[in-house]
């Protein structure tokens, strides 16, 4: 294990009587990839703001190499970040901004445009040095951005929605650009975005917010598979929902009753618990095979063509209303109005405590 | 009756133009006047006025009185409008809203009462009368105006420009001089050609505050109370070239900035 690089220790944050972080602690590793997901509301950028030191938090303490920073301002920490907006310097040339951050520091003329082209070249803009950001399209300010902020060799780099402001395809671009970059570089990242896919695409530590508390972090996969809270799972991705109660408990197996069944699991709970079961679209289908457990018949309401799969919606014969969501391969045969018996593997029905 | 209304529009039009310029017109066709007397018939154009006014001494330390005047006085009061308006954008001030409307009232007051005010307060505070008295006024009516100008153009875009600066590591003077002050530029100009175009013209302060050497516009009004004479027309002609001249420029930057 090695030692952390940023760590924050129960911060708490409020904007006049309106809490926005209720106890937060984070730790960020050297060389990760960090993405904080949540909807707007969440607290995330507030949480970037402070480890960024443009807030200082009501309560709590931000160390970045074992260094206490809490109340230290911008200037004097070793974070640099990307704005959302991207705040280029509108009156200086691509060069001059990238270079502010080193004349800041006293570094001479030659050497500065000399690190500053370097940069560039990193982001791939090695030809605008001389053009002003007025001239340049989104993306490729984006880029001066990004070059600007990496150039002073931070400890962290903090991007604020950065990809907010791209067409969509531009944006799954720059994501692997980013990638690309921070794993070239490797200066730790922390990003902030309310898209669940940039986060996955990015991330190496995924850390989901909600409502100013953390609901779950740790590896986008496991984020996506197991989710440990309903709203991660929710906000990860749509699934199917069942909720059920626990019947009872054996060692580390739990038994867990709903209206389409008991099922058998492998997780912690307590006995009479409500819990609820999800299912991930990938991992619902429409014929059993031996190794299934089945949730009674459905009917197909509607069958989505979406490339390279089919996104159906089918509701239970036995609770009116209730919706089964699953996608299947493209070249499957499903049409409104058949029946079918949705089912899936047992070790892939997740348990949501919460 | 189509026809009808573009004579009247036209001719509406050509009143309204002619009331603004044909003063001005008047003024400078009669500074070419040859005899000595500004009035019909036109015996010019001649230079010989203009040749008068070059060669009086009064007259051109008073014109080179208003342009330090002008200068220095606007100069300063565009430093301490930015500064205000800075303060004002990016920090939250107890009473910021009545604050900021006590800063802009002077533009609403008469220059009479503001000159009579500061003669009171000078003569009280045993400040004698003279050019750095009627800068201090100058700077008094025109320090609202440019804190007005610069402070509409400080957006909330800026703040997270000058937030960068200063997350790479700028001090606060050099968030001010290197990002806020570069990126004010055409709000700065555009205040300090309209104030130093104000202060060439001002005229009761200046005759209010001043005794032995004095401005342009107090040595016209000496001038003119000594009977007409071409050489006033002359020397109206002159302020008012120079007046056209911060004109054009201010227009110059403004027009420059829109395609921006």
């Amino acid at each position: 294990m090695t030692e952390a690089l940023v760590e924050m220790k129960n911060i708490s944050h409020s904007f006049g009587r309106a809490g926005v972080l209720h106890d937060v602690s984070l730790t960020i590793n050297p060389g990760s990839y960090t993405v904080l997901l949540g909807p707007s509301g969440s607290g995330k950028t507030t949480l970037l703001s402070i480890l960024g030191g443009f807030l200082v938090p009501r309560k709590g303490s931000v160390l970045i190499r074992g260094q206490n920073c809490t109340a230290m301002p911008p200037a004097r920490r070793p974070t640099a970040t990307v704005f959302q907006d991207y705040a280029l310097f509108p009156h200086m040339s691509v060069g001059n901004n990238v270079g502010f951050g080193l004349r800041m520091k006293g570094v001479i003329k030659k050497e500065r445009d000399r690190l500053a082209h370097e940069a560039l070249l990193i982001v791939g803009l090695s030809e605008a040095f001389r053009k002003k950001p007025h001239q340049l399209s989104g993306g490729q300010r984006q880029r001066v951005a990004l070059a600007r902020a990496l150039v002073i060799k931070p400890a962290v780099l903090l991007l604020d929605e950065p990809l907010g402001a791209l067409d969509l395809k531009l944006r799954r671009q720059m994501q692997d650009e980013l990638k690309t970059i921070q794993k070239q570089v490797g200066t730790a990242f922390v990003h902030v975005t309310h898209d669940q896919e940039e986060a996955m695409a990015l991330a190496d530590h995924c850390v989901v917010m909600n409502q100013g508390r953390i609901e779950d972090e740790g590896p986008p996969e496991r984020v996506y598979a197991r989710p440990a809270t309903r709203f991660t799972a929710a906000f990860m991705g749509e699934s199917t929902l069942i909720p059920g109660e626990v019947a009872s408990v054996t060692g580390n197996a739990i038994l867990v009753n709903t209206a389409f069944g008991s099922f058998p699991l492998i997780a912690a709970a307590d006995q009479g618990a409500q819990v609820t079961l999800a299912i991930r679209p990938e991992h619902l289908r429409l014929i059993r095979d031996s190794r299934s457990v089945t949730f009674g018949s459905a009917q197909v309401t509607a069958v989505i063509f979406q490339g390279s799969f089919k996104r159906v919606l089918a509701e239970s014969a036995s609770r009116v209303g209730f919706m089964f969501i699953a996608r299947i391969p493209a070249e499957h045969d499903v049409a409104v109005g058949d029946t079918v018996t949705p089912c899936c593997h047992i070790e892939d029905l997740i348990m949501l405590a919460k | 009756m189509r026809g009808f209304m573009r004579l009247f529009s036209v001719s509406y039009a050509l009143a309204v133009y002619g009331f603004i310029f044909l003063p001005v017109v008047v003024l400078v066709v009669f500074s070419l006047q040859s005899t000595a007397f500004p009035i019909p018939p036109f015996t010019g154009p001649s230079s010989r006025w203009y040749e008068a006014v070059l060669n009086d001494p009064r007259l051109i330390a008073a014109l080179l009185n208003s342009l330090a005047v002008a200068t220095v006085s606007s100069i300063t009061a565009v430093a301490l409008g930015f500064l205000s308006a800075w303060g004002f954008a990016r920090f939250a001030l107890p009473g910021s809203a009545f604050l900021r409307a006590l800063i802009t009232l002077p533009l609403t007051v008469s220059y009479l009462i503001i000159g009579m005010g500061l003669l009171v307060i000078f003569n009280m505070a045993g400040l004698p009368k003279n050019l750095f008295a009627a800068g201090i006024g100058h700077v008094v009516i025109n320090l609202p105006l440019c804190f007005a100008i610069i402070y509409s153009q400080m957006g909330d875009h800026q703040i997270n420009i000058e937030r960068a600066a200063r997350d790479l590591g700028a001090t606060e003077w050099k968030v001010l001089l290197l990002v806020t002050l570069p990126m004010m530029w055409p709000a700065i100009f555009a205040s300090l050609f309209l104030s130093m175009t104000f202060s060439w013209d001002e005229f009761v302060i200046s005759f209010l505050l001043t005794r032995f050497d004095t401005t342009l516009p107090v040595e016209i009004w000496n001038l003119l109370r000594s009977g007409l004479n071409p050489k006033t027309n002359a020397v109206g002609s002159l302020v008012f070239a120079v007046s056209v001249v911060f004109a054009i420029i201010l227009e110059l930057i403004l027009l420059r900035r829109r395609p921006a």
